[in-house]
């Protein structure tokens, strides 16, 4: 076309490149280019995915590394032995570790049921209107952040729960031989029973989350056959939608366990952080591995006892890491049964 | 047996079937009204906490709340470092951890779905989801903190980028998922190369996903302390200075509500309200972006 206007046949010449670069597919030149940024953009998105594995391995690699000195003093004495004295640089985690446990199983014992409870009601009992919104109140408590729960349980239940549980469980106990060493302590409602409490309330949500979309996956066909036979609507959840969805509710409680065991602020403000093992009462003064790591380590000098700190958070890592390796296959195992039986 | 045996047998069986049925509904009853109090249990707590937090946290909050330094026991001031520490800190760790968590999503979802690679990542990176975030804050400690000798600004956002990535991840790859695989297929058969397609259908078709992701990750740091306490540590006073130890809001409420001084209390309850009410702003903008989605 350019050929037609001689006078301007370079200008119109290079327009026309233009358009025709712009109008048609490039030949060959584009491709290879697009190929390379390819590549390249595979290899970043491969990297990224790379990088999650690299941060696990770092994460167990540096809390080896850091705990070694006491890995190579206490070998695995350091998890039975209960002393704990900075001034004699002489470590042992039972008490935290203790602590860290029943704090997590005071809070299993309560949030199961409940959760269990709101998933029933979630699932089968709520008229539909009230389904989205109640869902969605016990979704944003799970995302209330855990400082909120701990300050909360300090300043607000924890004086209410020594006024009205502990003072009245004293006297009642009082001079009873072992129920009254178990309630015994300070009246001021800290100690291992108020952070187990206020785990339950924190780990409530995630585990009435998962249970109710667990719940849901059961086929619609199990549950109406077994309300055509005239099943009530408790034989129905216990006798057909439980047992259908049994590997996802323990993976769901286990998930809930995770967080409870790795939880710090809600812990490290209710719990007291008193290294003693003497009394076992709940409402004494305790510690957990998290609430020791809190309060410890910033202020550990290089040595035995930050190492002896890394090799609690090394054992924290270890639990937490074999419960929710087993929550997440027992939640996959549930998937899968879903693809093949409904 | 004559016709009035047969009546009194049936009726006998008709008796037992409806004292059984009647113990039935009894069960079914009971263990429905459980259900219903546990309901009401679990919101209880959600109205009693969200109350006091309102109560008290409006009660502390005033302009020098906004203004002030963390002061001294028992002297009037406010939070200002602190919640500007805050931002800097989540700021960074969301500009670091998000195109991280994305392109790791894009891996998971558009690369190699059933790889091993993929597979190993998914499972690693769920368990680093709900990993003990004071374990987190232990490894920056020990690869940053302990190698500059100092801590910093710097290091605690690190910290929290290292939980704001598994968080995108996973949202991300949902999210990508979801997009329908014929508009991958139109784009390729228009010979568009593939992070071409990426970035420009899927990611684009999966946006208010992905930035759901992001809000969601940012609530969840906004709040997070555990792995703070020895990466940033805490500063009394006001820096804009990363390589430095820096305040931010959790840690400062943490130091202050466990202090026995009424003002050091007082401006911990306007920092969690501050904290509480940011949070769930965000989690209701997340659930609004992704309801208008799907």
């Amino acid at each position: 076309m350019s050929s037609t206007f001689p006078a301007n046949a370079q200008t119109l010449d290079l327009a026309a490149e233009r358009a025709r670069a712009s109008a048609t597919p490039p030949p060959a030149k584009r491709p290879r280019t697009g190929a390379a940024t390819d590549r390249l953009f595979g290899m970043l998105a491969k990297g990224a995915a790379l990088l999650t594995l690299v941060m696990l391995i770092g994460i167990l690699l540096s809390l080896i590394v850091g705990a070694w000195p006491a890995i190579t003093k206490y070998g695995l004495g350091f998890l039975t032995s209960s002393t704990w004295d900075p001034v004699q640089d002489e470590y042992g985690g039972l008490v935290m570790i203790y602590g860290t446990l029943a704090t997590s199983f005071i809070a299993l014992v309560i949030a199961v049921p409940v959760s269990f409870g709101i998933a029933l009601f979630l699932t089968e009992m709520s008229p539909s209107w009230l389904k989205r919104p109640l869902g969605t109140a016990i979704e944003l408590l799970a995302a209330v952040p855990s400082i909120v729960y701990g300050m909360w349980g300090l300043l607000v239940f924890g004086p209410i729960l020594s006024t009205y549980v502990q003072q009245p469980l004293q006297k009642l106990f009082d001079g009873v031989p072992y129920l009254g060493a178990l309630v015994s302590g300070p009246p001021v409602g800290i100690g291992i029973l108020s952070a187990g409490i206020i785990l339950a309330i924190m780990i409530i949500p995630f585990i009435a989350a998962v249970m109710r979309d667990v719940f849901e996956v059961t086929p619609p066909l199990l549950k109406e056959s077994a309300y055509g036979l005239g099943s009530t609507t408790w034989e129905v959840v216990s006798k057909v939608v439980l047992p259908y969805t049994k590997a996802g509710v323990v993976g769901g409680i286990m998930l809930g366990l995770g967080r409870a065991l790795g939880e710090t602020m809600a812990v490290t403000f209710v719990i007291g952080n008193a290294n003693q093992l003497k009394s076992l009462s709940v409402f004494e003064a305790a510690n957990s591995i998290t609430s020791a790591l809190a309060n410890e380590f910033a202020e550990a000098g290089a040595g035995l006892h930050q190492a002896a700190l890394m090799y609690l958070g090394l054992v924290l890592f270890f639990i937490t890491f074999v419960v929710l390796a087993l929550s997440k296959l027992l939640l996959q195992r549930m998937k899968k049964s879903e693809g093949t039986k409904s | 047996m004559t016709t009035a045996e047969r009546l009194l047998s049936i009726k006998a069986l008709d008796e037992t079937r409806a004292a059984k049925f009647a113990g039935r509904k009894r069960v079914n009853q009971i263990a429905l009204t459980l259900s219903l109090a546990a309901m009401a249990f679990g919101v209880f707590w959600l109205v009693w906490i969200l109350w006091e937090t309102l109560r008290q946290g409006i009660g502390g909050l005033a302009i020098a709340t906004f203004t002030e330094m963390t002061p001294p026991p028992n002297e009037a001031g406010g939070i200002a470092n602190a919640i500007f520490g805050s931002v800097v800190m989540v700021a960074m760790a969301t500009f670091v951890g998000t195109p991280i968590g994305i392109m790791a999503g894009i891996y998971l979802a558009e690369y190699n779905p059933k790889g091993w690679l993929s597979n190993v990542t998914r499972f690693v990176n769920d368990i680093l989801l709900s990993a003990p975030s004071i374990v987190i804050g232990l490894f920056v400690y020990a690869v940053v903190v302990a190698y500059f000798k100092s801590f910093s600004g710097l290091a605690g956002g690190l910290a929290l980028a290292l939980i704001v990535i598994p968080v995108v991840i996973r949202t991300t790859e949902n999210m990508l998922q979801l997009v329908p695989p014929g508009l991958r297929e139109a784009a390729y058969a228009l010979g568009t190369p593939k992070w071409k397609v990426i970035l420009s259908i899927t990611l684009r078709a999966a946006r208010s996903g992905v930035v759901t992701g992001v809000l969601l990750a940012v609530a969840r740091i906004a709040g997070e302390t555990a792995p703070l306490l020895f990466t940033a540590l805490n500063n009394q006073f006001w820096t804009s200075d990363v390589t430095q130890p820096m305040a931010s809001l959790p840690v400062t409420i943490f130091k202050f509500a466990m202090s026995p001084y009424e003002n050091w209390q007082q401006l911990a309850w306007a920092g969690v309200f501050l904290i509480t009410v940011a949070v769930l702003a965000l989690n209701i903008l997340a659930r609004v972006l992704t309801r208008n989605k799907l």
